[in-house]
């Protein structure tokens, strides 16, 4: 059975196209089209329902200990306040989920985990943790809203005391009042805009929900579906799980380096990963120069001979072409190699190019 | 309504110019459901389509689908303005026709304009 987000009335209220993702009914997309909620978020702003990820406390005087060893990234200077991406792995260097660790305080981490993982991923951290340490699934309790585009800062400061919203990005405030209502605010996102996701109550998110509608209006801001969402990512080069990575495919290997700290203290999927040393694949942006759109899992050739698949692809709103990303043979992931992807059986002419694709000025 | 326009279960609209020849789109409803269109692949003039089977797909930012052509024939022109403007499938889909049949030899299951019209309300 698909389950609702508190905002699902909204959804169906304002238009939305409503499709199952992740087990639940979500909007692909409003009147307005993937394309102008894409382009609203580039240019001012959009508001998106993400209720569906999960949300997991962690606590107890061994909660960091027991995330350094859960996560691959390291979280011991974090200071309170701070949020982390970081992938979670399995013993063989696979890749359960990747996360965000929003650090409360020394003995309280909160966990915000992909949908289609959170039970997966409960089920794995729980099992593993030593210690004083205690994980809360709090997912069925919040909703969770991202207000993204270069006006969100605007927006946000009508209704909430600018002076208590985070500043920096990847940071966090809680305990913010916006119009009465107890928010946890991040400076994080999803898109490669400036932007803010703001956590509250399940029954304080449709009226929070209208609200921002409300007074982000007159600033250009829309409600924005999962369509959306999906090629934003993609044009800011932010991996997906279950596309550019998974429990096959190793961190390294999906081009997420920079959150592998293998000189911290053991965790897990440490050894293997060591172990694979240097990644025979890697992850590269690919142009398609021919007509066509590869999607996922369309194989990429070098000169006749396959040296990876794709991962995800579209057509790039603000590029106006299409644009994929692929895990390919490290010797052929040089900028500028001319390759060919196989779509439905067709070929057609594609570029690597640097990622991401988009970068906020 | 008109007598020269049928619809198909698939969402394909046929407008007969005469007994032989016809010009076929996509409907309303398909443009809708498909969303903002940026890709659309053509068949060639002079190839052969078949009622019931694919003769272009079109390519939303979502997804990609097949079109399946309402009748047996051949290709007698193309509207190439789609292949740079896919867009205008969005903004008058009963305008913007994919090809134009000649020789049609077979109609598939056609529906008339009420019939389709109750199909989609479902």
């Amino acid at each position: 059975m698909e389950l609702k987000t508190p905002l699902y009335d909204c959804h169906v209220n304002a238009g939305g196209k409503i499709v199952e993702f992740a087990g639940y009914l979500l909007p692909v997309q409003y009147k307005t089209g993937v394309i102008a909620e894409h382009m609203a978020v580039r240019k001012s702003a959009g508001l998106f329902d993400v209720s569906h990820m999960g949300e997991v406390i962690i606590k107890g005087k061994d909660a960091l200990s027991n995330i350094q060893m859960l996560i691959t990234n390291d979280c011991s200077r974090m200071i309170d306040g701070q949020v982390r991406y970081s992938p979670m792995c399995n013993e063989k260097g696979g890749v359960i989920d990747d996360l965000l660790v929003y650090k409360i305080s020394g003995e309280q981490y909160f966990i915000v985990v992909n949908a289609s993982n959170r039970r997966k991923d409960v089920q794995w951290m729980k099992s593993h943790l030593k210690g004083d340490a205690e994980l809360i699934d709090i997912s069925d309790e919040m909703a969770l809203i991202a207000l993204q585009g270069p006006m969100s800062t605007v927006i946000l400061g009508k209704v909430a005391d600018a002076s208590k919203l985070p500043v920096k990005y990847y940071t966090f405030r809680t305990n913010v009042d916006i119009a009465g209502i107890d928010c946890m605010v991040s400076k994080t996102g999803y898109t490669g805009e400036e932007g803010y996701e703001i956590c509250c109550r399940n029954e304080d998110a449709a009226r929070l929900w209208e609200l921002l509608l409300d007074v982000g209006r007159s600033d250009g801001l829309i409600p924005c579906g999962l369509g959306a969402r999906d090629t934003l990512r993609l044009e800011a080069a932010m991996p997906l799980y279950g596309h550019e990575m998974d429990e096959n495919v190793t961190p390294i290997e999906a081009g997420l380096e920079f959150a592998v700290k293998l000189n911290k203290d053991d965790f897990i999927g440490k050894q293997a990963i060591m172990e694979k040393g240097r990644p025979a694949i890697t992850r590269v942006g690919l142009r398609i120069t021919g007509r066509g759109i590869a999607r996922e899992n369309c194989p990429v050739y070098h000169e006749n001979k396959e040296i990876g698949k794709t991962t995800s692809g579209t057509h790039s709103p603000y590029l106006g072409y299409p644009i994929a990303m692929a895990l390919v043979d490290v010797s052929k992931s040089e900028t500028g190699t001319k390759l060919e992807v196989d779509v439905r059986g067709r070929k057609i002419e594609a570029e690597i190019v640097a990622l991401p694709f988009y970068k906020r000025v | 309504m008109s007598k020269e326009l049928y619809f198909t279960k698939t969402h394909e609209w046929v407008r007969f110019i005469d007994e032989t020849t016809a010009r076929v789109g996509i409907t309303e409803f398909a443009q809708g459901e498909l969303g903002d269109l940026v890709f659309i692949n053509l068949p060639e003039k002079g190839d052969e389509v078949i009622a019931g089977e694919s003769f272009a797909d079109v390519e939303s930012v979502k997804a990609v689908s097949n079109v399946y052509s309402p009748v047996s024939g051949t290709v007698r022109a193309v509207n190439e303005n789609l292949l740079d403007q896919p867009e205008l499938v969005n903004m008058d889909a009963m305008e913007a026709w994919f090809i134009e049949v000649e020789n049609i030899s077979e109609k598939g299951e056609l529906l008339t304009e009420e019939e389709y019209m109750k199909l989609i309300e479902e």
